[in-house]
């Protein structure tokens, strides 16, 4: 793999956007790590929770959006009663995940594809929390 | 909506300066207000305040006179309820100061107009807060007219 | 005639950054009173001061402004300078244009503007100023220490080698306080015991200390020099003088339930008991929830077998009422409450243990004479786990926001300890960043890592799962962004340091503030570190903010210092700024006594001539010395008899009208 030089940019509209969007403060983490190391849906992350933080630290946007981190994050908020530092996590996964969704085109989910997934017998309640996560 | 109503009371008193004058307890607050500067946290210029050994210390006379001479805001800080370095100075200064403050409010003297809050040495943040909080509620109201003394201009 | 001499300070470009010093001057040529106006880089320097000096003889000023920083910060050298040149020092007068103006606006021009405001307001307040002389008190030669940890222990003892009288109030039974917990120190490992316990015994042996300990300090009135206090010497049931310290009560008690404090709760001790082997004073106490005697009645085993007879179970609680110049606070620190945290399972798992206890396990002293095993079976342990920042930094209403600052170093003691004891066993450190700022700090934990070997991992533990024999920890290690999984049979985690919880009592009994995180606070962060703001009551050790060892006795010898120079003087100058008393207008209605914190208003009846008869009138009185000079009476007065000097009601009247201008 090929390494490039990455420019750290925090002035980007995205940081902003996504400080809006979930009101939560970047600048607090510590990168302790605490959040991976208790994080029950890691095994689906390519980028570790701690990491995605500093990825923000340094205006590494581009990198998560394609991630497949922010699509994998249950919300479960065991990171955030763990963190000493009080960062809502699941709240920059959902602000990383609408960034994605509110550009025109994009859908996580098809709804057409919705009766098929029910065949597969996925619970009701996932298709449901699927449609607030993943469709505009 | 209340910032976008709040735009309107500033444009109609264009140019409108508050002036706001702090009384500060020397032990508490006016050190709060030293941190305040000591960690560089900004509050309008608008804000003057004056020393005084504790905040029990302000006579009801003080406050008058400020909005007589043409104060919009008059604010009295001390130390909390039990940190008071006179022991209860700032108990007597809640209770005298409760009572001005039906006073000004049967006189016709906004609410906002007049704040007592407790400010610790170590709470330049909150001081600053404070600061703010007070004169942006002051910038709402306009300038204060009802005390004024008519032959003092400012 | 007032002749105003005005000094506006630059401070370096401080003030002249965002102040136009010009305009300010401009301004102020045209106040009546005002005769000379001076501008000058920095007038709290030598230079500057002179020019106060000079224009005080040359140019015949008789009221000084000086437009600088805080009055809490040079309000007394100016006052001094003006002594220096002749003139009352109470007719200088302080405009804060730095802190209240420079620091906090951007804008010049209001800058300047409020700049020029304030500085016409003190004008204002300096034309009224009245010359004030200061009354003298005379000073107790006694100091009051509360709590005997290093901190208390070290300051009585430099104030009793300087000769004076030192009370040392704990309320344990014993002194020593954390420091006798500890196996060794960092960062020289030499024992903890072995360097604190002839400080004790210098200290009992003391002929200048007198030791009140298992007391409390229950009430504090008075001021600097006269401080009265009342402390409650709780019942000991033994009495202290008959009592030969021999141990045949502790050792044949037959309640043998409680848990002991000083053990950190890992072994039990006797309802009688001394809290460790070399206590000071060397007298056991009765705790009377456990011991069988109290709460039956029937046992009585300790009296029986006492050979002199030491034993009192009818010992009632004593209050002594003493008189002390200072007081020095030095009640210390507390680990916080770990129920809170349940991924690291403390209170569901023995083997999960806290830096103190950890301590304990490890001293020879200890309750496992020095060999570490495990809480749950004994056995020795092959992989320890240590994770610190638990609650440090810790933002959440579970922690604190604050570094705790001694967990780095005792963690890397701990591992070291571990590591030199038993080679064949594994440490591994969790940490968020390793903080070694100190003399030969960064040394030893580098020593910990290269050659003890112990592990240190950045990152942190997510939960410890308790499993049948062992814990499983898991955790990550930040850096490569690797998961990891370990399998310890010994977990310490590294708890966040609190104020006491009694520090909020004794901040109000001692009329001294706290902080946010409920530490006492010191009279100014960098100048003034060992005073608090009351004067005559100084800070030693962690119940100041997080200290180690070293920093806590080179604090509790300052506050020795500041101490005994209030002892050495035979009078202390009162503050002058006091209420007064216009008698010819006082009505006599007494409102002000009930005011009174200080009871310093008393009632006089004085004679007065009226028409050619002489009658006797009722006045209110001020004792000059007493009076602290709030200002609380001067409100309460109906007929407005009663004035404050230095801070007169025509004083601020006259700033306000200066500042509403």
């Amino acid at each position: 793999m090929l390494r490039e030089k990455i420019t750290p940019d925090t002035t980007k509209k995205e940081i902003g956007q996504i400080s809006e969007i979930s009101d939560e403060k970047i600048l607090d983490c510590l990168q302790c790590g605490k959040c991976t190391a208790g994080c029950p849906a890691i095994h689906g992350m390519d980028i570790m929770p701690h990491q995605v933080i500093r990825l923000l630290q340094l205006g590494q946007v581009d990198k998560l959006l394609a991630s497949t981190t922010i699509w994998g994050c249950a919300a479960c908020f065991t990171c955030l009663s763990r963190c000493p530092r009080k960062v809502d996590l699941s709240k920059i996964m959902e602000a990383l995940r609408l960034i994605v969704l509110r550009t025109k085109g994009n859908q996580r989910l098809e709804i057409d594809k919705v009766p098929e997934l029910l065949a597969k017998q996925i619970p009701q309640q996932a298709i449901v929390s699927g449609f607030r996560k993943y469709v505009k | 909506m209340s910032v976008i109503a709040s735009d309107a009371v500033i444009k109609k008193e264009a140019g409108f300066e508050p002036l706001i004058v702090a009384f500060c307890c020397n032990w508490c607050s006016y050190a709060g207000a030293d941190l305040a500067g000591t960690s560089r946290l900004n509050y309008p210029a608008n804000i003057k305040i004056i020393r005084v050994p504790c905040s029990c210390r302000v006579n009801a006379n003080f406050v008058l006179r400020a909005f007589q001479r043409g104060a919009d805001g008059v604010i009295i800080a001390g130390c909390h309820p039990g940190d008071c370095h006179y022991m209860t100075g700032n108990y007597y200064t809640r209770r005298r100061m409760s009572l001005l403050k039906n006073l000004l409010e049967f006189i016709g003297i906004e609410e906002a107009r007049f704040k007592i809050d407790w400010i610790s040495a170590s709470e330049g943040n909150k001081f600053a807060e404070v600061m703010n909080d007070v004169l942006a509620k002051v910038h709402q109201l306009g300038p204060n007219r009802k005390l004024r003394d008519s032959r003092w201009r400012r | 005639m007032q002749r105003v001499g005005v000094f506006i300070c630059w401070c370096g470009t401080n003030i002249s950054s965002t102040v136009n010093i010009e305009q300010v001057v401009a301004a102020l040529e045209n106040i009546p009173g005002v005769v000379y106006i001076k501008d000058y880089q920095y007038m709290c320097s030598e230079i500057g001061q002179n020019l106060v000096k000079d224009a005080i003889k040359e140019q015949n000023i008789n009221r000084v402004v000086v437009a600088s920083c805080s009055p809490r910060m040079h309000e007394a050298t100016f006052r001094k300078a003006a002594a220096a040149a002749g003139l009352n020092p109470y007719l200088v007068e302080i405009a804060n244009i730095r802190e209240h103006c420079s620091w906090v606006h951007k804008d010049k021009e209001a800058a300047t503007q409020k700049a020029i405001s304030l500085t016409r307001a003190a004008v204002a307040k300096a034309i009224l100023n009245e010359q004030l002389i200061p009354g003298e008190v005379g000073v107790e030669k006694r100091a009051l220490v509360i709590g005997g940890g290093i901190a208390g222990i070290q300051t009585a003892l430099d104030i009793a080698e300087a000769g004076y009288q030192v009370d040392l109030v704990e309320k344990t039974p014993s002194i020593g306080g954390k420091m006798a917990q500890l196996d060794k120190t960092f960062p020289t490992l030499d024992c903890s015991a072995c360097i604190l316990t002839p400080k004790m015994v210098d200290l009992a042996l003391n002929s200048k200390i007198n030791l009140y300990s298992y007391s409390e300090v229950t009430e504090v009135n008075g001021f600097v020099g006269n401080f009265e206090v009342t402390i409650n010497q709780k019942a000991r049931s033994i009495e202290m003088e008959k009592c030969t310290g021999c141990g045949i009560c502790l050792a044949k008690c037959p309640a043998k339930k409680a848990l002991s404090e000083f053990e950190e709760g890992l072994a039990k001790r006797a309802a009688i008991y001394t809290p460790f082997p070399q206590a000071v004073p060397n007298v056991p106490v009765i705790d009377r929830e456990t011991c069988i005697k109290f709460v039956t009645g029937k046992c009585g085993l300790c009296a029986k077998l006492c050979p002199t007879g030491a034993i009192d179970y009818e010992q009632k609680d004593q209050i002594v009422n003493q008189k002390y110049g200072v007081i020095i606070v030095a009640t210390g620190y507390d680990l916080i409450n770990l129920d809170r945290f349940g991924e690291y399972q403390y209170l569901d798992h023995p083997d999960i243990i806290t830096g103190l206890e950890f301590e304990r396990l490890v001293n020879a002293a200890g309750p496992t004479g020095g060999k570490l095993v495990r809480p749950s079976d004994q056995k020795q342990p092959k992989k320890v786990v240590f994770i610190q920042c638990v609650g440090s930094r810790d933002k959440s209403e579970r922690g604190k926001a604050y570094c705790s600052k001694i967990c780095c170093m005792y963690t890397a003691k701990h591992a070291m300890l571990l590591r030199d004891k038993y080679p064949d066993c594994e440490a591994y450190v969790f940490y968020i960043d390793v903080r070694t700022a100190g003399k030969g700090f960064e040394e030893f934990q580098r020593r910990a890592v290269e050659n003890y070997g112990v592990n240190y991992i950045k990152g942190m533990v997510g939960k410890i799962f308790p499993g049948d024999n062992q814990l499983q920890v898991n955790g990550v290690d930040a850096l490569s962004g690797e998961l990891l999984q370990l399998e310890a049979d010994l977990v310490v985690l590294a708890a966040a340091t609190q104020a006491k919880p009694e520090a909020d009592e004794v901040a109000r009994m001692l009329s001294i503030s706290i902080d946010r995180d409920r530490f006492f606070t010191e009279a100014h962060p960098k100048l003034r570190p060992v005073e608090t703001h009351c004067a005559g009551i100084y800070l030693a050790g962690a119940c100041q903010g997080p200290k180690d060892i070293p920093e806590t006795v080179a604090q509790a010898s300052a506050a020795a210092t500041k101490a005994i120079g209030v002892l050495s003087k035979n009078k202390l100058v009162n503050n002058p700024c006091v209420a007064k008393v216009e008698q010819a207008v006082c009505s006599g209605c007494l409102a002000c006594i009930k005011i009174c914190p200080y009871e310093a208003i008393t009632e006089q009846v004085i004679e007065e001539k009226t028409r050619g008869k002489v009658r006797l009138r009722r006045v209110a009185e001020v004792n000059e010395t007493l009076c602290q000079g709030c200002g609380g009476c001067t409100v309460a007065c109906r007929p407005g008899a009663i004035d404050l000097k230095g801070f007169s009601n025509q004083q601020i009247l006259a700033e306000v009208d200066a500042i509403c201008r």
